[in-house]
């Protein structure tokens, strides 16, 4: 028996299988998609993030149903904490919610197809190489796609930086614009406490290969996360200047930090 | 009464597998003629079969002889084979020469086929690449120059000369019966090399699928570029399982250790400059062929791994 057989085995229910499945992928006859997106793993992960989400990070989930049922839908949020845990969580946020569930896609940093197996492993789940042409064949797909537009910008901040919105970039607009994608906003809030880092020991991360590498405690502390959901927002494909592309961006950076707002008031302790 | 004339068309790399089912699904509508450079195969009184070099004077006799219409060129010297001088030699110039040949003789239809290592293993490759996309294979080593070059060549003789209409097809990993190509020979295996930690996503085409292409590609004169490729997808690791390969894991990282590995064993089936198609994913995007010459595979990755599973050692 395999070791996915096995984990399978263990952790994921019948009813749970039956469950995702229900979702439905566009897949091929072996259960992978063109990006190395596979049900079977989907499932063990699936499962595994369940207890993390509701044990470790206990998240509460605000609007979570305010994300389009189908169709192409960007899901544009604050990113934090050295690790891609906040990716993971909306995700598993989605993939969970009781009303028309779905499994949406992350776009990853780009050093990580050079890392041995977790390049895989994420993109088993559902994790995509950050390409602009990924992300727009995806889309029109009408697949569900989180962003992060602070890229390592957002992951690498440090903690005297916390909940401070770095620059966005602009290619999530045009391609929202391009292939008439919904915009959800999103605030995550808990994600910064997960890992927080003091200094970015630069020379290192440059040895390596790596886009930062933080001095931190080597730890995951279990700090309660809050995902807030704004309200969807729709951009037409008109022929602007980038000026104005970067006002549109703008008004989503606004609407992700409210979101954030939202999240740090809820929030009655770190953990 | 007049009977209407079989179209005459020169068939190359004809000692192949692919060649020679290319030439079983034509011989019944189209006059043929087959050349190959390594051996001179016997393919029925009906059909004249040469073993020639493109580059030898003697290969316009055929020309003169034989008034092609046609020219499928499937005669490629694989990139696991002979020096990269010879490949040069045969892929590139003996192509050109095929090339120049067919203009001068008003030849109507040429195909010529290229492989999907052209766009090369890149981390940063993106998912379904589209023929647009830049062949960065010869960047990244000077094992693939050849087969870079070849589209090159092809290319500027696709604009040049229109009346030759050419159609480049770059098909993902061709397997199946009888194929001897690195991939095919490392499903065919016991044991295959994997390394560690990475199991890019794969496409494969059956041979019968990709002799259908080829017959389609010749039929229906869409002239131009076209990567063929199943809209079907399997992890590398995945499809060694259900080959019953075992697999042998070599340390991936950092990447001189499996580069000097394999330099050192010098494995044919897993070829030191191809080590990063085993790393990153090359994921082709075959639908605008599909959707212009009406192809559809009709054999499932199933079907595939299933023959490599029964037999061990096929070729």
């Amino acid at each position: 028996m395999s070791l996915a057989e096995f984990l399978k085995r263990r952790l994921v229910s019948k009813e749970l299988d039956e469950e995702i499945d229900q979702i439905g992928k566009p897949i091929g006859s072996l259960g992978y998609d063109p990006w190395g997106y596979n049900n079977e793993t989907l499932k063990i992960g699936y499962a595994v993030t369940r207890e993390i989400y509701e044990k470790y990070f206990r998240v509460e989930v605000d609007g979570i149903d305010k994300i389009p049922a189908e169709g192409p839908v960007l899901i544009i949020a604050n990113h934090s904490g050295q690790l891609p845990i906040d990716g993971l969580l909306i995700g598993f946020a989605l993939a969970s919610r009781e009303n028309r569930p779905r499994i949406p896609r992350a776009m990853i940093e780009r050093f990580f197809p050079t890392v041995p197996y977790l390049g895989n492993l994420l993109n088993q789940f559902g994790g995509v190489l950050g390409d602009p042409v990924n992300c727009a064949k995806m889309l029109a797909n009408g697949e569900a796609i989180i962003v992060f537009p602070e890229g390592v910008r957002g992951s690498g901040k440090l903690y005297r930086d916390r909940y401070q919105l770095k620059r966005f970039g602009n290619g999530f607009m045009h391609l929202a614009m391009e292939h008439n994608a919904t915009v959800v906003p999103v605030g995550v809030v808990g994600c910064e406490e997960t890992i927080p880092a003091i200094a970015n020991i630069k020379p290192l991360a440059r040895m390596l290969g790596l886009p930062y590498f933080p001095l931190a405690a080597p730890v995951i502390l279990p700090a309660k996360v809050h995902i807030c959901v704004g309200d969807p927002m729709v951009f037409d494909n008109d022929d602007i200047p980038e000026e104005q592309v970067t006002t549109r961006v703008e008004l989503v950076k606004a609407a992700v930090g409210e979101m954030i707002k939202k999240g740090l008031n809820q929030r009655k302790r770190l953990f | 009464m007049t009977t209407e004339k079989r179209p005459q068309i020169l068939v190359t790399g004809a000692a192949g597998t692919l060649a020679q089912q290319v030439i079983n699904q034509l011989r019944d509508t189209c006059d043929l003629v087959a050349v190959d450079f390594r051996e001179q195969v016997w393919l029925g009184d009906d059909i004249p079969s040469y073993c020639i070099d493109f580059n030898k004077r003697v290969f316009e006799d055929l020309f003169r002889r034989f008034h092609f219409d046609g020219v499928i060129h499937l005669g490629r010297i694989m990139s696991s084979q002979e020096t990269r001088l010879s490949r040069y030699n045969a892929n590139v110039l003996g192509t050109q020469k095929l090339l120049d040949l067919s203009h001068k003789y008003n030849v109507q239809r040429v195909i010529i086929l290229s492989t999907f290592h052209v766009y090369g293993a890149v981390p940063y490759n993106p998912a379904m690449i589209d023929e647009a996309a830049p062949l960065k294979a010869a960047g990244l080593t000077m094992d693939l120059v050849d087969s870079v070059e070849l589209e090159n060549l092809a290319n500027i003789y696709l604009w040049r000369y229109p009346h030759l209409n050419i159609t480049i097809l770059r098909p993902c990993n061709i397997v199946g019966p009888g194929v001897r190509n690195a991939m095919s020979t490392l499903l065919s295996s016991e044991r295959a090399p994997v390394l560690a930690g990475f199991s890019p996503m794969m496409q494969f085409i059956h041979i019968d699928d990709m002799a259908d292409a080829l017959v389609l590609a010749y039929r229906r004169n869409h002239k131009g570029i076209y990567n063929v490729a199943p809209s079907d997808w399997v992890a590398y690791q995945k499809a060694l399982d259900l080959c019953g390969c075992k697999r042998v894991p070599i340390l991936s990282i950092p990447p001189i250790v499996p580069r000097t590995l394999l330099r050192l064993l010098n494995l044919r089936r897993f070829p030191p400059y191809l080590m990063d198609f085993f790393k990153y994913p090359v994921i082709i995007d075959g639908r605008a062929f599909a959707r212009e010459f009406g192809f559809q595979p009709k054999r499932s990755l199933d079907e595939i791994f299933h023959y490599y599973l029964e037999n061990k050692h096929p070729v």
